[in-house]
């Protein structure tokens, strides 16, 4: 190594004393005047409505702009996790701007009800759109949207007739074969609330241990993922919500994956759904309980149902082609609020099995 | 010299501590309910194992950024090489990339699916090979290393350019090899620089979700989501929080503790610099290992990314992304704004009038970058939305109109929070600067007859403007990547690139997300190559 001296110039510390000073509050100005121009006036207007949505934005905007369309009624809307929205409304109180709350997963639509940030609502036109089991008795919220949670399969590697229920991926024969999703996401831990209602804490608990055992890599962060590894012949078989399913088709039609209905002749198909419900402190309830009426309509749902794929939860409004082409099957009819209520314990459970 | 001057200082410093300490105090208010059940299930059932992921993480990553950050900011600063000027700033540009996004690149990639292990498949014709787990403790280290490394490199960078080379020429006269001279006498100058950075990363590593969830890799933030997501249980995921509040505090005492009194002052500005001009296969080693790092930190990412916008450029591209655009910018500029003025206000008080009010303040306002970010953001809307609805009663019973959310429903919850984030973030640089600028200067001024504000604009600014640009810029970076906070406060419409970010991975539409991803990259890498040209300017070689 040899040593050399770069000719580079001194270092000039020539600064513009006033400048630098005009610079900062200069600064300090426009940032407090981008503070004041910012600050909205949140009274909200009469024919406005706002909503909280943990449905993602690009599937429930094409919703309020139809309805903006053919109402007039502007909707404003922020979209997040559910829990932090529902944080938000609590500390809100009365003075929240929120008309309703929008949820994936009737387990955070339970949460919702339990703290008390949604107010009941008695409409005839959403009692004869959504079927009883798939919204709150009391009327707290209603589901708009159903979600099936089913099992995939890779088409060159298994057979149909080789996969008959949930609990059944549990057995041996599937050791290295199975993957999932983590334990994280709410949808498997009301699908497995859901089991515990059926078939209690115990059992559940060494099938999701049998579950755990048979997979062929850890969880992953998302549906898609698992469906990809079995494509990709990291595993044979998952569970996964049928809209994903559908999504990727789209991109891939000739992947080589298959839906299958598992437990038709017991319980069913796992359902979920996404729901709303009216904030108790709407500033402006009786347009939200239109709009919540409008959403379970037939117009909303055909929405609903091209969007994302999933099954109107009006039984008189028909799939979109792609997914009724999957064929008709069994639902697992006990109401979804069961899966709200043992959330928790479902978390615990699968704590304990070691699922992540 | 009296110290009865600058009382407005004292208070702002004691103001700002306040503002930081009261989303904090409900962050700890949720030990007021006892959750003894949760903590029994996450005893018996996860924690050790969450315990044992955090400690490896930060471990690994801590090692990571320190090698990664000082050995390529030597190289660049003291030596020559082919190409060193072009990775003199190529090698910041990871700045720009968010954990999250690095994520979900790494897993898209180099997972069994992705084209990596696809292509090797398929040209082996067979699954025997051997390939290293992707989503694995390795994989989360070397992830969350190739963009948090940047902070010790920058930093550890401009130490080693204003150490000049007095002190390394010094200690060469007096016999110690170059090996020698930088780790006798160059890595202890630039050390509350390297300290900074590191401690910036671990930090950041502790807090992060969003990496880790794509890796589904689970640490210790993994519990506190649980608790709050999982089990509905906001007070046990505070409780569980205030945890990771305990441990910064006691990591950054403990540095405290061991710099000790030492000041690291330099001599004098050094007017030359020297590199060693690295002779052959030192050389190529060097550009070797600079490229790799460039590669792997940002090309490939920059590349994949490109590839998955490309493909979904028709149906994404619309009008809205001005406004994604301008919203992340305006967010960044007033946040970066605000908390380089407090953060220099803190750091000038705290050399000024070292009380115990001073230092415990200063303390506690650097706090919450340790916190998860989603946390700290409902501690800022829980305080904040209080004050508005104290607000609101208040203005009811004086007969006026409601105000509404005039905190909560603007875009001044939403600073504020950033700003109690990114505090220490804009205090590491500008008090590492401060440290280096000697007192007899200001002294001097004082005592020619300067007043204690005047002597601040005057000396102090000046030579600060290296670590005040510096923390501005560092601030707006992170200020554009951070998701959480953005997510529970921003006002109605006032959606970023994060957002959507977001909005799309957490469908894993991985594709989708590419195109906000590599937007928020591009803009990112404004303030950074700004970040870049000044400090080549004030090397000189403008």
């Amino acid at each position: 190594m040899q040593l050399k001296i770069n000719e580079n110039q001194p270092v000039k510390f020539m600064v513009n004393e006033m400048n630098q000073v005009l610079k900062n509050t200069n600064l300090l100005i426009v940032f407090i005047a981008i503070l004041i121009a910012v600050s909205p006036a949140t009274a909200t207007v009469a024919d406005e409505i706002v909503v909280y949505s943990a449905r993602k934005e690009h599937l429930v905007k094409p919703l309020f702009d139809a309805y903006t369309t053919k109402t007039g009624i502007k909707i404003k809307y922020i979209t997040d996790k559910a829990a932090p929205l529902l944080a938000r409304l609590q500390a809100e109180g009365k003075n929240s701007p929120a008309d309703m709350l929008i949820t994936v997963d009737a387990g955070n639509l339970w949460q919702a009800a339990e703290k008390g940030v949604l107010s009941p609502v008695k409409s005839k036109i959403l009692e004869k759109n959504i079927p009883a089991r798939l919204r709150d008795p009391e009327g707290r919220w209603f589901g708009l949207s159903v979600r099936a949670r089913t099992i995939v399969y890779a088409t060159d590697r298994v057979k149909s007739n080789e996969l008959s229920t949930y609990e059944d991926l549990a057995d041996p024969r599937w050791k290295g074969r199975l993957c999932l999703r983590t334990s994280k996401k709410v949808y498997n831990q009301s699908l497995v609330a859901m089991m515990i209602a059926q078939k209690g804490e115990e059992e559940v608990e060494a099938l999701v241990k049998g579950w755990v055992k048979n997979l062929a890599t850890a969880p992953f962060s998302n549906d898609t993922r698992v469906m990809k590894a079995i494509a990709a012949g990291q595993c044979d078989v998952g569970i996964v919500n049928t809209y994903y399913y559908g999504r990727l088709l789209k991109k891939e039609p000739d992947i080589k994956l298959a839906l299958f209905w598992p437990n038709q002749n017991d319980r069913g198909v796992h359902v979920n759904i996404s729901g709303a419900g009216i904030t108790r402190n709407a500033k402006n309830r009786e347009q939200a309980i239109k709009l919540l009426e409008w959403l379970s309509g037939r117009e909303a749902q055909n929405i609903f149902a091209s969007l994302n794929m999933e099954y109107p939860a009006n039984p008189a409004v028909k799939p979109d082609a792609i997914v009724s082409a999957w064929g008709e099957f069994k639902q697992d009819m006990l109401n979804v609020t069961k899966a709200g209520e043992l959330q928790a314990r479902s978390v615990m459970l699968m704590d304990r099995a070691g699922y992540r | 010299m009296a110290r009865v001057n600058l009382p407005i200082l004292k208070i702002t410093t004691v103001m700002l501590a306040m503002v930081v300490v009261l989303p904090l105090l409900v962050v700890f208010s949720g030990w007021m309910q006892s959750e003894n059940l949760v903590w029994e299930h996450l005893l018996r059932t996860v924690l050790g194992d969450l315990l044992k992921n955090t400690a490896w993480l930060l471990l690994g990553v801590g090692i990571g950024v320190t090698i990664l950050g000082v050995g390529l900011a030597w190289l660049t600063t003291r030596c020559e090489f082919p190409c060193r000027r072009i990775f003199d700033w190529a090698l910041m540009l990871p700045l720009a990339v968010p954990a999250y996004v690095m994520a979900f690149v790494a897993l898209g990639l180099l997972d069994y699916t992705g084209p990596v292990q696809t292509g090797l498949r398929e040209t082996l014709g067979s699954n025997n090979f051997w390939f290293p787990e992707v989503r694995s403790t390795g994989g989360v280290i070397t992830v969350m290393t190739l963009v948090l490394y940047p902070y010790v490199y920058m930093l550890a960078r401009s130490s080693f350019i204003t150490q000049g080379n007095s002190t390394v020429e010094a200690a060469r006269s007096l016999g110690l090899s170059a090996w020698g001279a930088f780790f006798r006498v160059s890595i202890p100058t630039a050390r509350p620089a390297i300290v900074a950075g590191v401690s910036l990363a671990l930090m950041e590593a502790l807090a992060d979700f969003g990496a880790v969830a794509i890796f589904n890799y689970d640490t210790f933030t993994t519990a506190i989501y649980k608790a709050w997501f999982g089990l509905f249980n906001l007070q046990a995921a505070s409780q569980l929080a205030s945890f990771l509040l305990i441990l910064a505090v006691i990591a950054l005492t403990a540095e405290r503790q061991l710099r000790g009194k030492a000041k690291y002052h330099e001599a004098t500005r050094s007017t030359n610099v020297y590199r060693y001009h690295l002779a052959g296969w030192h050389r190529w080693g060097a550009l070797f290992i600079v490229s790799l790092i460039s590669l792997l930190a940002f090309i490939v990412p920059i590349i994949q990314l490109s590839i998955w916008a490309w493909g979904v450029l028709s149906e994404d591209m619309d009008g809205r992304y001005i406004g994604l655009l301008l919203h992340t910018l305006m967010l960044g500029g007033m946040a970066a704004g605000l908390t380089v003025i407090s953060a220099m206000v803190l750091a000038f008080t705290r050399r000024t009038h070292s009380d115990f009010l001073v230092r415990g303040s200063v303390n506690i306002a650097t706090l919450g970058y340790a916190l998860p970010g989603s946390v700290l953001a409902v501690g800022v809307m829980l305080t904040f939305t209080s004050i508005d609805n104290v607000l609101t009663t208040m203005a009811t019973l004086i007969g006026w109109q409601s105000p509404g959310q005039i905190l909560t429903g603007s875009v001044f919850a939403l600073v504020m929070a950033y700003m109690v984030r990114f505090l220490a973030v804009a205090y590491g640089p500008i008090e590492s600067g401060l440290c280096r600028i000697r007192v007899g200067i200001a002294e001097a001024a004082r005592g020619l007859g300067d007043s204690p504000l005047f002597t601040l604009w005057r000396v102090y600014l000046p030579l600060l403007r290296p670590g005040l640009f510096t923390a501005g810029l560092l601030v707006l970076v992170d200020v554009m990547k951070e998701m959480p906070a953005t997510m529970l406060l921003r006002p109605f419409g006032w959606d970023t690139l994060a957002v959507r970010i977001y909005e799309m991975t957490s469908e894993g539409e991985w594709e989708r997300a590419a195109l906000p991803a590599i937007t928020l990259i591009l803009v990112g890498l404004i303030p950074v190559i700004v970040l870049v040209r000044r400090s080549a300017i004030y090397q000189g070689r403008n």
